[in-house]
């Protein structure tokens, strides 16, 4: 009893540590995704924005859907939400409570790869470099519109023959990296501040129901652990006491149609308790044979 | 009995975990193979989409029949899908539920290695090279190139060296486009996987969660039964070979005993146990009787009860009347079943 007081209580206290550790996981995966990943924008007009913009916003959906899959406590959710009534009432803070956190925690991976890929720069050079207006710059501003939608489609590609070498390419290429940065930062400023408040504000409003909400989505996820251990418990004593049951019938089937009854002799009693009565390799085949063509029932 | 069952529900509570872990080993792998793969494209017209798409497609087959052939509850599927029903019933559920857990787990290794492919590129650069869009990349007015041979123009782009089609179309111009299509159809791969994933995961509880319950719980079951009937038989076969062996030993000592046409020595009373566990055997003739015996003829797979103490030493006494005396052939018991 005392083991699996100790198992449970590592469950309960290891729960949001393991669901912290995996987000930590993700976001390291998607940094190192980002930094083996070989962003090569094709520096034509209209696929740069779809390439660069699709680059920003498509791993991060992958991410976050990755974040609600790994998290166990989004099948709890899905569950108490979905579950019939019952006898037992639902309380829709804690499903609240429950999804809000789950999604908290999803969120930090996708958010991680969007200020990467911001203080990066690449994919802001790429998407957007045909948007410049070439007046700006001197090296196109006395092209004709159209080649200086190629020129300027062209920036990101610094080994390209046409824009290798250009000043006025490095000038729009430094231009958006600045804008990409800033971006970045200011975003992450914005969330560190936002997330600051939330976890300072959050006791002036509504403690208590906040408690609650905690106690109770706790209580569910303890709920639904002990009830699958219990299950393999249950299911561990099922299979052990059917299986003793087909040797105990095996042994009778054998006395019944045996002339030998076994002696009750001076011999290893303990061993003879563990043959079952079973001694001849043909006695053992039939058993082996009955195990396979008919198990027993359940 | 305290161990095993703290080992049974740390096997069974970590069993998740431990195929996880499994998929993730093999995921890595993929991942390994793929980069550790020294990638040739054969920069000739029809080679070319015959070795891109092969390397995209062949690789991932295999890595899904891996997934099949690695995971243990195989034979526990299909031992359970062709079992005679007997007395009890199949439960067609609890197959689907096993089926699709160890499907799940084996298409990991196989959509990362088509993943990794993708978003890395030469696979569909090699295979789609000679259908680049040369009106509206490059140079499609170039005189004096028929169609087949701007084709083989066209089919050495991955393979920079040997590239002679500057004029037509720049080298760099279609690599970059062909990694854009490439890297863009390797996200949305990537997307589309994860989206199923998701759903399949949380459309569950919605709709068929007491279902569900119910095929997990017999089919740990029957898992648990198979590894437990394993133990008790191996338990059982122990104590059969013991009580086997113990038995070989009294015969041959009795047997010598007679033969020598003296009674067995008796122990002295203070040597206890050692004493007991020589069988009788105590010098080197006799042992070396013992072994050659053992190996060239050994006892019959059929334990006699213990032979009591009053008896005269004969080892075929206690055997079953219908059996023939003589402890060395091989008997045939049969019993009928009615």
């Amino acid at each position: 009893m005392d083991r699996f007081r100790m198992i449970f209580q590592y469950f309960q206290s290891k729960s949001e540590s393991v669901m912290n550790g995996i987000c930590g996981l993700l976001a390291l995966a998607s940094v190192k995704m980002y930094t083996c990943f070989d962003f090569s924008c094709p520096c034509l007009p209209w696929y740069n924005m779809a390439y660069g913009l699709g680059i920003m916003f498509v791993p991060p959906i992958a991410l976050f859907l990755c974040g609600l899959i790994l998290n166990r406590q989004c099948l709890v959710m899905l569950d108490e939400w979905r579950r019939p009534q019952g006898r037992r009432k639902k309380d829709l803070a804690v499903i609240r409570y429950m999804c809000s956190s789950i999604m908290q925690r999803a969120m930090i991976a996708p958010v991680v790869w969007i200020v990467v890929t911001l203080l990066d720069g690449k994919c802001l050079i790429c998407a957007f470099s045909s948007s410049m207006d070439p007046e700006k710059f001197v090296g196109f501003a006395n092209t004709s519109l159209v080649q200086a939608q190629q020129l300027l489609a062209k920036v990101p590609c610094k080994d390209d023959e046409l824009t290798r070498n250009n000043t006025s390419r490095k000038a729009v290429s430094r231009y958006l990296r600045c804008w990409s940065q800033a971006l970045g930062w200011s975003i992450l400023l914005i969330l560190i501040v936002v997330a600051f408040l939330a976890r300072w504000l959050r006791p002036c409003f509504d403690q208590a129901t906040l408690l609650q909400a905690r106690h109770w989505s706790n209580y569910i996820d303890m709920e639904q652990k002990i009830f699958e251990e219990t299950c393999c418990e249950h299911s561990r004593l099922f299979a052990h006491k059917c299986i003793l049951h087909f040797f105990q019938s095996m042994r009778q089937e054998i006395k019944l149609h045996s002339f030998n009854l076994p002696r009750e002799g001076v011999g290893d009693e303990g061993e003879e308790d563990l043959l079952q009565g079973i001694t001849d390799q043909d006695q053992v085949n039939k058993l082996l044979n009955m195990w396979y063509y008919e198990k027993p029932p359940l | 009995m305290d161990k095993f069952r703290m080992i049974f529900q740390f096997l069974q509570s970590n069993q998740e975990s431990f195929m996880n872990g499994i998929c993730g080993i093999m995921a890595l792998a993929s991942a390994q193979m793929y980069s550790a793969f020294d990638f040739n494209c054969p920069c000739l017209p029809h080679y070319n989409l015959a070795y891109g798409l092969g390397i995209l497609l062949v690789p991932p087959l295999i890595l899904f029949l891996l997934g099949f052939v690695l995971n243990n509850n195989i034979s526990m599927l299909a031992e359970e899908w062709r079992r005679p029903q007997g007395q009890r019933g199949k439960d067609p559920a609890v197959l689907r539920y096993m089926f699709c857990s160890m499907a799940q787990r084996a298409m990991i290794a196989p959509v990362v290695w088509v993943s990794v492919t993708l978003l890395d590129g030469k696979c569909i650069t090699c295979a789609f090279c000679t259908s680049v869009p040369v009106g509206a990349l490059g140079n499609a007015s170039h005189p004096g190139l028929s169609q087949r041979e701007m084709k083989q123009v066209l089919a050495r782009i991955p393979c920079k060296e040997i590239y002679n089609g500057q004029e037509l179309i720049a080298n760099e111009v279609a690599i970059r486009y062909l990694n854009c299509i490439s890297q863009a159809l390797g996200w949305c791969f990537v997307l589309l996987m994860t989206t199923l994933a998701f759903l399949v995961r949380s459309l569950r509880p919605c709709f068929t969660q007491a279902a569900f319950l119910k095929s997990r719980y017999w089919c740990h079951y029957i898992d648990i039964e198979r590894k437990l009937f394993d133990e008790t038989c191996a338990e059982h076969a122990r104590s059969f070979a013991k009580v086997c062996i113990q038995q070989f030993f009294e015969g041959m000592s009795t047997d010598l005993a007679a033969a020598r046409c003296h009674p067995p020595r008796k122990a002295p009373a203070d040597v206890g146990e050692a004493a007991k566990k020589l069988l009788g055997i105590t010098d080197r003739g006799t042992m070396n009787t013992a072994l050659k015996s053992w190996h060239r003829c050994k006892p019959p797979l059929h334990l006699h009860p213990p032979i009591l103490p009053s008896g005269n030493g004969w080892a075929g006494e206690g055997q079953p009347p219908t059996q023939p005396p003589a402890p060395r052939r091989e008997m045939a018991a049969y019993y009928s079943r009615v």
